[in-house]
């Protein structure tokens, strides 16, 4: 699936819905007159979540959160529950802020000198953004994969093992068993139990993602947050990492950043559609794919928007 | 067909740039051997470390030890690399990580422009300032240490700038990472960026290094000149660059040779520093 950056809207042609799924979308009144539209016009709007989302035990929430960078503002009042255990996806057109919103999370925009943010998000029901969160504690509860594998530059069990090393851990007989596990976790042991002590950066670029991802659970964060993990990756190296992702839930809940629709549909629980800083709508993902409730999100997930 | 012409004129021009560039060096190494093998078979090689001192020019009793000279350009390279070294480095982290954009930035044009001050400013200062201060110390004030202190100011600059380059080759993608792992900011650094800037560092220190050892009309103006093995960091000393600068104006004869070897001695100490900033930023590369 191709996405088109959000410009080229209002070139595409006239949007309009088959028969068959006009009948089952509610009349909802924000999807009249075209909803990007009012977004783009700065209007406000209720993002639609259903219902099927409340029942769950949540592990993440954000609640009302504002984002700006310098004096735009990337992320508007954006309210999300991520629930336990499960895959949650975010999507939307390039732009949109789901790196933003995903970056929120372990609080990596403090980097940027620019950023301002209002509302809050708790984990576990502890607040994120209160003054006085101690940020290192917080971002080692929380695992991260960037888009781009980025190992360190040393042996493979060094990059497993990492965050233990930090934390001063140094019984042998430890580290090995979370090596190992990690490694399995990640999918990774049987490529890479021969050669733990080569370099990570003598791996292929599926291998050092998966390797990314075994350094992320060898901390055993509360979640794990995923930003397009796989878009640097050829197909099979996808398929891996999407198994993968299958097997993790349950044990960890995943907040994945994917452009890819059918990685959405496939492995997640939960999907998010952002648009321009916006989340527009929440809900299962067979709903979200099956059954939107706004024209706008059948446009973007059918890949009709682009 | 035009285009053609003009690119053989553009390589052309090219090629004998740099073989001008490069045919230089040569002549010069060349200059340098030839008049320093006169002066190594007319005294001979073992008199260079083995003469008792430096009396190069009372005809038959002339002894020509290169030892005092050779030990203060190493003693006070070696000084001011430890001092500078750290400085520069600590001073390039500051403004990578720690110093607000602006800061960093007034900071960085600060350092560019230091780098710039011509060395014998930095001598004149050294003269004035710090020779008087050393001297209240222990008299009599030029000295070993006041060519460290002054030669580690005139390194600095040339450190932090490369340094910083060095670390802002560290991909961004380790920096995220550790930062997500929950790594403090030092601890980031520690563990993370200066293993993978290492090489880049190395290249850093060894470039202060050879400035250092290069130096000359700086340390000519605060170190006294005397040659004598030092003792102490009060000591006045005389390198062989301040050496050769002071004599070869009247050497004649084998003096004169002599000094061609003690410049001959400064090359090979170049070159060796070459060596290895070549290999480190080789490895640099391949990080
Ligand atoms: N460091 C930054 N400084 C200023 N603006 C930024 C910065 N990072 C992102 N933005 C802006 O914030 C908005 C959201 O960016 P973000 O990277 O979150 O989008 P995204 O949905 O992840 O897009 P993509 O799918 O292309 O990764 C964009 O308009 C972007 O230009
Ligand atoms: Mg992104």
């Amino acid at each position: 699936m191709t996405i088109t950056p959000h410009g080229s809207l209002k070139k595409a042609p006239p949007l309009t819905i088959p028969p068959r799924q006009a009948a089952r979308l509610p009349e909802s009144d924000a999807a009249a007159g075209g909803l990007f539209e009012a977004i783009q016009r700065g209007e406000a709007f209720e993002t639609v979540v259903h219902e099927a989302t409340r029942g769950e035990k949540p592990v993440l929430e954000v609640s009302n959160f504002n984002l700006w960078y310098g004096e735009a503002q990337a992320l508007h009042d954006i309210s999300l529950v991520c629930p336990d255990g499960k895959v949650t996806a975010l999507i939307g057109p390039s732009g949109c802020g789901k790196s933003t919103l995903l970056r929120c999370v372990n609080r990596m925009n403090d980097l940027i000198d620019s950023v301002r943010v209002s509302g809050d998000m708790t984990l576990n029901g502890e607040s994120i953004y209160t003054a006085g969160v101690d940020v290192i504690e917080l971002r080692k509860r929380i695992g991260m994969v960037f888009q781009k594998p980025n190992p360190f530059p040393m042996s493979i069990y060094e990059n497993v093992v990492y965050s233990l090393r930090i934390d001063g851990e140094r019984d042998r007989s430890v580290l090995d068993e979370v090596c190992e596990q990690s490694l399995r976790g990640a999918g990774l042991w049987d490529e890479a139990k021969d050669r733990l002590q080569s370099s990570a950066l003598a791996m292929s670029g599926g291998q050092q993602q998966r390797l990314c991802i075994a350094r992320a659970i060898a901390a055993e964060p509360d979640v794990l947050l995923l930003d397009e993990p796989c878009s640097a990756l050829d197909p099979i190296a996808t398929g891996r990492i999407e198994e993968l992702i299958d097997e993790l839930k349950g044990t960890y809940s995943i907040l994945i950043v994917t452009h890819n629709m059918q990685q959405a549909s496939r492995a997640s629980d939960y999907t998010a559609f952002m648009y321009l800083g916006r989340l527009v709508e929440f809900g299962p993902t067979d709903e979200i794919f099956l059954q939107p409730r706004l024209k706008e999100t059948e446009d973007y997930v059918t890949g009709r928007f682009g | 067909m035009k285009v053609k012409s003009t690119d053989r004129i553009l390589v052309w021009s090219l090629r004998a740039a740099s073989a001008t560039a490069g045919s230089l060096v040569l002549l010069i190494l060349c200059f340098l051997v030839l008049e320093s093998v006169e002066g190594i078979t007319r005294v001979g090689a073992g008199r260079f470390l083995n003469d008792p001192g430096w009396h190069p020019s009372q005809g038959a009793e002339s002894e020509f030890s290169l030892v005092p000279m050779i030990a203060a350009t190493i003693a006070s390279t070696i000084g001011a690399i430890l001092l500078a070294g750290p400085v520069g480095v600590l001073a390039a982290v500051f403004c990578r990580f720690y110093a607000p954009p602006k800061l960093a930035r007034a900071f960085r044009s600060i350092v560019e422009l230091l780098a710039g001050i011509p060395s014998v400013v930095y001598g004149f200062w050294g003269l004035v300032t710090l020779v008087p201060l050393v001297r209240e110390l222990a008299p009599p004030g030029a000295s070993l240490l006041a060519g460290i202190l002054v030669l580690a100011m005139m390194i600095v600059p040339t450190v932090a700038l490369l340094a910083f380059a060095a670390l802002k080759n560290v991909p961004p993608g380790h920096l995220e990472g550790a930062t997500a792992l929950g790594l403090s900011r030092w601890t980031t650094i520690v563990k993370v960026v200066f293993p993978s800037a290492a090489s880049g560092l190395g290249v850093a220190i060894v470039l202060g290094t050879m400035r250092a050892i290069g130096e000359t009309m700086a340390v000519l103006m605060v170190c006294g000149n005397i040659t004598k093995v030092p003792s102490s960091l009060f000591d006045p000393v005389r390198t062989l660059t301040a050496n050769i600068a002071l004599e070869l104006g009247y050497a004649t004869q084998e003096h004169r040779a002599v000094l061609f070897v003690s410049g001959l001695a400064l090359m090979i100490m170049i070159v060796l520093l070459v060596f290895v900033q070549e290999r480190l930023q080789r490895r640099a590369r391949l990080a």
